[in-house]
């Protein structure tokens, strides 16, 4: 580090940092301040400040059971994607086959595909082969796009791992079932957890590819979103509200988790996403 | 030091779970996009170019086409002129408190993307938040009616939700310059800005290119902004794939729009992955 550098202030670049701050939490903030104003949604400036908004939505059953729903949803598909992410990012890390690559960039791609084209692809699958749209069907849209997730989460964890306790327990002659279970899958225990928060608070919101993928019960978003047609009301501000502090402590606990995981976690949060860093470090 | 048995475990079930639910899917809009439909809705399996010949020929298409690259262009272009500064100030100038900082951009990132689409149509509505501090200030009289309905929310919705897209590949990539490289044009007299352009700039573009990649591909694909904050005039192209697939019931064309944005994307991220490797130093 540059002592020189790291020192040079820079008031302009400070000043712009901040405004970008305030860009992105403007409309965060709006939107709590709101959900207690007792004259609606609109309006300078908020007034009459109330819990009214919250009454209404503890007491709104068909909200709820979208909240269930979603739950549901979310852990399911945390089950397929861990199921399916972890033996793709040992694939992954460990083994050379024909069409890795192919493989590699296929398991990842729902990371950037827009989620219209994953929803739509597999209704067309699904409405195929004759099966009904449902909650089933929307779990194997969430599970199957969030392997993607639970992939660069767990390779990470794999690349950070030494390699040679592993190596120590096969000469030792313990079966590749035993290592897996008394080494590998404890040293990745910390990555499995904080994939499985991040696919949580992802599936929970998420609405694209289920818009395609619904039957007849409703996820929280999509339960949102068709009140969102009808008109809005600051009860909608308030489980917006909810739902945002439910994602920030999911998020931060992600993120502490993951930094502990790694000596750089910082920086390897950040890289996940890409999909050629992958390539880069398997190679 | 891996059986075969053990690499041949890891690796079938997820290839084949990504085959039939990701390639298999993707196969069938591809097959799709060359058929079409009859005039009682029965999809005919009779192969031909129709569907890509009317994206290109109708000028609804085509108007629409347009407008969603200019708008993706646009939500890019600002994406990187927000989304860079703050990765730069992070990675260069933020010290201790670099942490911090970091989570600060991570937690909208994840956070509700309906959630934060809401925010901005409250914000811009005619009884809006906006609207009410502009009449409280006596600055306009009557609610302004085009903030909200326009091209203009699209761009400013989009841009608030992917600028933290574009930021991280930005900040991972200024993270991975070598600081003795900065420290030396800095000792060879260098000013801070040749030495940015010169040096920090040309190796941060592996990150730029990945972060507009995101912005520009995401917001084509978006169809859920246009509908909460675009109204008539800011519908783009997923909104008419949306409506293929719906009400006008026409799933062989929207399949072959679909295909087109598929392409686009793959495309895109095969010039990525290349470019980020000839500028990446070893």
């Amino acid at each position: 580090m540059s002592g020189a550098f790291q020192s040079s202030r820079s008031p302009l670049l400070t000043t712009y940092a901040l405004l970008v701050y305030a860009f992105l939490y403007f409309p965060i903030a709006v939107l709590v301040v709101y959900s207690f104003n007792g004259s609606g949604v609109g309006g300078f400036p908020p007034s009459a400040w109330t819990l009214d908004w919250y009454r209404q939505l503890f007491a709104d059953s068909a909200l709820w059971d979208a909240v269930l729903t979603s739950a549901i949803v979310a852990a399911v598909a945390v089950g397929i994607s861990l199921g399916l992410g972890l033996p793709a990012a040992l694939a992954l890390d460990r083994a050379q086959f024909p069409g890795k690559a192919l493989f590699r960039r296929l398991v990842l791609l729902p990371l950037i595909l827009p989620g219209i084209i994953t929803g739509l692809s597999l209704q067309m699958l699904f409405v195929g082969v004759g099966m009904k749209l449902s909650l089933f069907t929307v779990i194997l849209g969430h599970g199957t796009a969030l392997i993607s997730v639970a992939t660069t989460e767990i390779f990470a964890g794999l690349q950070k791992m030494d390699r040679a306790q592993e190596e120590a327990s096969l000469d030792l002659g313990a079966n590749h079932w035993k290592t897996f279970w008394r080494i590998t899958f404890p040293n990745l225990q910390v990555s499995l957890i904080a994939a499985a928060l991040l696919i949580f608070t992802l599936s929970l919101d998420e609405i694209a590819v289920t818009f395609f993928l619904f039957g007849r019960d409703n996820t929280l978003p999509l339960e949102i979103w068709s009140r969102l047609r009808r008109g809005i009301t600051p009860e909608i501000n308030a489980i917006s509200t909810l739902i945002l502090l439910f994602s920030i402590g999911t998020i931060l606990f992600w993120y502490r988790l993951r930094t502990r995981a790694q000596a750089t976690g910082e920086v390897q949060a950040a890289t996940a996403l890409l999909p050629s860093t992958l390539e880069g470090e398997s190679s | 030091m891996y059986s075969r048995a053990y690499k041949a475990g890891v690796t079938i079930p997820p290839l084949l779970w990504v085959t039939l639910f990701l390639l298999v899917p993707y196969a069938i809009l591809f097959c799709y996009s060359f058929w079409s439909v009859s005039s009682l809705q029965v999809v005919l399996h009779n192969w031909n170019l129709q569907n890509y010949a009317q994206l290109f020929r109708n000028p609804l298409y085509l108007t629409v086409l347009l407008r969603s690259i200019r708008i993706a262009g646009a939500v890019t272009l600002l994406a990187l002129l927000l989304g860079y500064p703050l990765a730069y100030y992070l990675s260069f100038h933020a010290a201790k408190r670099k942490d911090l900082l970091y989570q600060l951009v991570i937690i909208p990132l994840w956070a509700s993307y309906l959630v934060r689409g809401y925010a901005w149509k409250t914000i811009l509505g005619s009884d809006g938040v906006l609207n009410g501090f502009l009449q409280y200030l006596h600055i306009t009289h009557r609610p302004v009616e085009f903030f909200l309905y326009s091209p203009f929310a699209v761009i400013l919705t989009l841009t608030h939700i992917y600028t933290p897209f574009t930021f991280l590949p930005i900040y991972a990539s200024l993270e991975h310059v070598p600081r003795n490289l900065v420290e030396a044009s800095h000792d060879l007299g260098a000013s801070p800005f040749s030495t940015f352009l010169h040096v920090i700039l040309p190796l941060s573009l592996p990150g730029i290119l990945a972060g507009a990649t995101f912005a520009f591909v995401l917001t084509l694909g978006d169809f859920l902004a246009p509908l909460l904050v675009g109204g008539p005039s800011g519908i783009m192209i997923s909104n008419i794939v949306v409506s293929l697939f719906g009400a006008a019931y026409n799933w062989p064309l929207g399949a072959a729009i679909s295909f087109c944005m598929l392409l686009l994307v793959v495309t895109l991220l095969f010039v990525t992955e290349r470019l980020e490797k000839r500028f990446t130093i070893s």
